[in-house]
């Protein structure tokens, strides 16, 4: 995989900020990261870490309290931060990129019909007909695993894994090249997660679209991915390919969240992380994750450099030659 | 101590537990048998593991030893003499001061509008420790046990100015600070961030072997029982269908549901992103009309033909397992 050529979508110097009374929260911090197309990219990071604003900031869904937003998003190679709300609105969110928010089973409207819900993108970002939006919601049911006869069901008549799957084929039907996934399966149990996930492969596979997964589930999150975004504190600290970061990961917070998870086939202890995340109201000078590393040292104190060892970026002294 | 871990210290009997359905509010329409038939003892400073999908009935079945439902049939033992199930008034709040709770839910567990010493007192207050000074230190030293320290920093915070983590310790504090022998802990790390889980079931683990407190662990993650629990039950559509001891069960599953449940949880490879998981097809039945015979024989690869789905499994002994499978008559 190479890291440089993101032709479907490249982030540059990405920044959301929030201001609250206390100040201006960096919730996203000069992010740059890109995926191409058939890709999956899992951004992995611990609560309040800033994956979901990220997210977010992609699709340009912000709240009001927004104090910076700025940076370049080129999807196909076209830097969408130009355009205005309504082109936007129009042209890029979920015509092009979609998203499946988190908790995306209760984000559906409980009293209106499942079929109805999914068909809505439809019809008015494609503007389908509503007899021609029903068969192109059967065909969405068909790829996510619903059965058909669902579609004049509610909500409420629907398991948690199902609910997922009619949110998932919600964000498919406008056909987009890229879905964001923010936690698709955390509030599932194994099997119906694992179920997801085959879904998700299925879609990769065989309609060749592409992913950006947000999770803090690190076991879970290699199911799909290709490559791996690490996020801390508002900033990535290392991106990296699937196959070398499952294998050994650089960045010392990768590592010790590499340690964090119980394993099932292997009987290793799991460690945990000591101290918690900075305030991203303030967050400390110099590498953020300074105060909590085992490895640190007198240059920590400074900002540390985006390294690039073999294809793999690290955010880190450790590895600035 | 050592002599007593022999000793039973909570015995479940052949657990029913039964919600009635009910037409327009009064027509009988059916139970939803939640737990159908679940027996095991449960040892002084033992910890279990209660391992199922929702809806499996491991709520309902923490719910009846705390008290808060009443058994249809059987019955559940404290401590060699007490029938949970026939407990009333006071002597079933007597009961619940033995045993701790730990929820779900940290945030919706703890009241918004009380600070952590309140929350901590609370059941101090109920039950009958009148001096405040008494109570303070009793709070204090709890505090320090799961360390949220320093103690003077957190004790006047409300729940909202806590971390996921915190908050959870803040409700395993509240869970032990009335020395019970008997801790249960529902899904206690699932709503948590997934680098703070490790730490919280540690922290478990450490009050665990300190204070020698029997433990029931309810999860629906396999992975973290081997750290946590000495024997494990999968539970299955209202039935236990597995016991057995942790080591044994995650090296040697025996029960095909126990297997699809394996098979499904991932570890960190980056090899999982090539192949699709085989899984059992379907969803789990409904508690209403639960299949006849085995309950997961719809959804069962090795399902035995005029056998399964005819007779009910008993639990059959399989090594150190206890199945209730026909594969191994």
């Amino acid at each position: 995989m190479s890291q440089t050529n993101n032709n479907l979508l490249r982030i540059e110097d990405l920044v959301l900020h929030f201001g609250t009374t206390r100040g201006s929260v960096q919730a996203v911090d000069k992010v740059n990261f890109g995926l191409n197309a058939n890709q999956a990219v899992v951004v992995l990071g611990e609560s309040g870490c800033g994956k979901s604003s990220l997210a977010k900031a992609i699709l340009r869904l912000l709240p009001r309290n927004v104090v910076s937003y700025s940076g370049r998003i080129y999807l196909d190679g076209n830097d969408v931060m130009k355009l205005n709300d309504e082109d936007f609105r129009q042209n890029i969110r979920w015509a092009s990129i979609s998203m499946v928010p988190q908790a995306a089973m209760n984000s559906l409207n409980p009293v209106i019909r499942v079929g109805d819900q999914v068909a809505e993108p439809a019809i008015i970002h494609l503007g389908v007909s509503k007899q021609d939006a029903v068969s192109l919601v059967k065909k969405m049911f068909q790829h996510v695993g619903v059965p058909e006869d669902f579609i004049n069901r509610y909500p409420f008549e629907l398991s948690g894994g199902m609910r997922q799957r009619v949110a998932i084929a919600m964000a498919l039907v406008t056909s987009p090249n890229l879905i964001i996934l923010d936690e698709p399966t955390s509030a599932l149990d194994v099997l119906t997660q694992a179920s997801i996930f085959n879904v998700l492969k299925r879609l990769k596979g065989e309609l060749g679209i592409s992913f950006i997964l947000i999770t803090h589930d690190i076991a879970t999150s290699s199911e799909l991915a290709d490559g791996v975004a690490v996020m801390y504190a508002g900033q990535i600290v290392e991106i990296s390919d699937a196959h070398r970061f499952f294998a050994e990961p650089l960045h010392p917070y990768s590592r010790m969240l590499m340690a964090s998870v119980p394993r099932l086939r292997a009987n290793v202890e799991p460690e945990f992380i000591t101290g918690q995340p900075p305030s991203l109201l303030n967050p400390p000078k110099g590498c953020r994750f300074a105060d909590r590393c085992p490895k640190r040292f007198d240059k920590c104190s400074e900002e540390p450099p985006t390294a690039n060892v073999d294809g793999i970026q690290v955010k880190c002294w450790l590895y600035t030659s | 101590m050592i002599d007593k871990q022999r000793d039973v210290l909570l015995s479940i009997d052949d657990l029913h537990v039964w919600f009635e359905l009910r037409r327009f509010g009064f027509g009988h329409a059916g139970y939803v048998k939640a737990v159908d038939g679940v027996t095991f003892d449960l040892h002084y400073g033992e910890t279990i593991a209660i391992v199922g999908e929702s809806g499996c009935g491991k709520s309902s079945l923490m719910k009846t030893i705390l008290g808060l439902n009443k058994p249809t049939k059987g019955s559940i033992t404290f401590d060699g003499s007490l029938d949970v199930g026939k407990l009333e008034g006071e002597r079933l709040r007597q009961y619940r001061a033995k045993i701790g709770y730990v929820q779900q839910d940290p945030f919706g567990a703890l009241a918004p509008f009380m600070n952590v010493q309140r929350i901590l007192e609370e059941p101090l207050v109920i039950n009958g420790v009148k001096d405040p000074a008494e109570r303070e230190r009793r709070v204090r030293k709890v505090m320090e046990e799961v360390k949220l320290t320093p103690v003077d920093d957190f004790m006047h915070k409300f729940p909202h100015m806590l971390s996921g983590g915190q908050q959870q310790r803040v409700v395993i504090a509240r869970a032990i600070i009335l020395e019970p022998k008997l801790v249960v802990a529902d899904e206690p790390v699932s709503m948590l961030d997934a680098s703070v889980r490790v730490e919280i079931l540690k922290l478990l683990r450490g009050l665990q072997e300190k204070y020698q407190l029997a433990v029931i662990y309810i999860t629906h993650d396999l992975s973290t029982v081997r750290y946590f629990s000495e024997r494990v039950f999968v539970m299955y559509a209202g039935n236990v269908v597995e016991k057995a001891p942790v080591n044994s069960l995650v090296q040697n599953p025996k029960h095909p549901y126990t297997l699809a449940l394996m098979d499904a949880t991932s570890d960190p490879d980056a090899n999982n992103a090539l192949t699709y998981r085989e899984l059992p097809p379907g969803e789990p039945p409904s508690l209403v009309k639960p299949p006849s015979g085995c309950r997961f024989h719809p959804r069962c690869p090795r399902r035995i033909e005029n056998l399964c789905e005819v007779e009910e499994p008993y639990d059959l002994q399989a090594d150190d397992h206890l199945v209730a499978c026909w594969l191994y008559k």
